[in-house]
């Protein structure tokens, strides 16, 4: 009775959240309901006995990608409401796209019950806990995708340093390698004025 | 009592949802990024309903690499994004024709 309840109360407050993303005005809020949508999303897969994905959803999406959103949000100075000229326009047609694709989405799923069923695997009861499992399975047979996997951020991470790396021209930041090579025979000057001639600068 | 078939419905749902959003803010790129993330939720939703229905964990460490995807791209796009806006003014998908493609 409670699983059915929770799966209700989570299965809501990821979708209708969810809709609020793609129809708040301000983009601001559409990132705050994303967050809620991903943290209740998290409670889905928790009930299906995913904690370890669950957690990681949770510090990925909500810790990471939605806090990325929320920066790039708050400080580009951007005109948004000028960017929803088209709502209406297109909303006739998004909304019989999506109609189509949800129609076509139930016909797949229904259609995968005619043909050779998967195996109706009961969920055997967990004899080790979820992350242990994974674990196991991520170091021994999935290793080299989890290493590409790694790869893939740190290119990411590589990647989005350099796009948005900037000089700034009217920074007084020091030029390190030249202070480095500066040598004393470059920078002292030695003279021998005679009496009365003063210094010659 | 709650079924598989109840996950896949949320997870079609959350993707149908995230298509549309795509569709409607045609010119707000950060709103289409967001978009995105929601329909790799649902496909992440799917994956580890399935990964739990049939007691199998490949679905739960596709799920992780799909999440890891989903981050690498939107700091990439965000990235982009920040360095078009520097250069444009402006995020309107229209304007992006610098390149005449």
């Amino acid at each position: 009775m409670i699983a059915i309840l929770a799966f209700y109360l989570f299965a809501t407050l990821t979708i209708v959240p969810a809709i609020a993303v793609i129809f708040a005005r301000n983009p601001v809020h559409s990132v705050l309901w994303l967050i809620l949508a991903f943290f209740n999303a998290a409670g889905l897969m928790l009930l299906l006995g995913a904690e370890f994905i669950a957690m990681l959803v949770v510090i990925v999406y909500v810790g990471a990608v939605a806090v990325l959103f929320l920066f790039v949000v708050m400080m580009l100075d951007v005109d948004f409401a000028s960017l929803r000229s088209g709502f209406t326009k297109n909303l006739p047609f998004g909304i019989i796209l999506a109609a189509v694709l949800a129609v076509e989405i139930v016909v797949a799923f229904a259609s995968s019950k005619g043909g050779p069923a998967f195996s109706s695997g009961k969920i055997g009861a967990a004899t080790q806990p979820n992350i242990v499992a994974l674990g196991q399975l991520l170091y021994s047979r999935y290793l080299l995708p989890f290493e590409l996997a790694g790869l893939i951020l740190l290119v990411a991470m590589i990647g989005a340093i350099v796009l948005t790396h900037r000089r700034r021209s009217d920074s007084r930041t020091p030029n390190i390698a030249r202070q480095i090579r500066r040598r004393p025979e470059d920078a002292t000057r030695m003279t021998q004025p005679g009496v009365g001639e003063g210094m010659k600068l | 009592m709650i079924g598989l078939t109840h996950y896949l419905i949320v997870a079609a749902i959350l993707f149908t949802i995230g298509v549309l959003g795509i569709f409607l803010n045609r010119r707000n790129v950060i709103l289409m990024l967001m978009a995105i993330e929601l329909i790799l939720l649902a496909v992440n939703i799917n994956l580890v309903a399935f990964s739990a229905y049939l007691g199998d964990l490949t679905g739960q460490v596709l799920a992780m690499f799909v999440l890891t995807v989903a981050a690498a791209e939107a700091a990439i796009g965000l990235a982009i994004l920040v360095i078009f806006f520097r250069r444009r003014g402006s995020i309107a998908v229209d304007d992006v024709n610098r390149m005449r493609g």
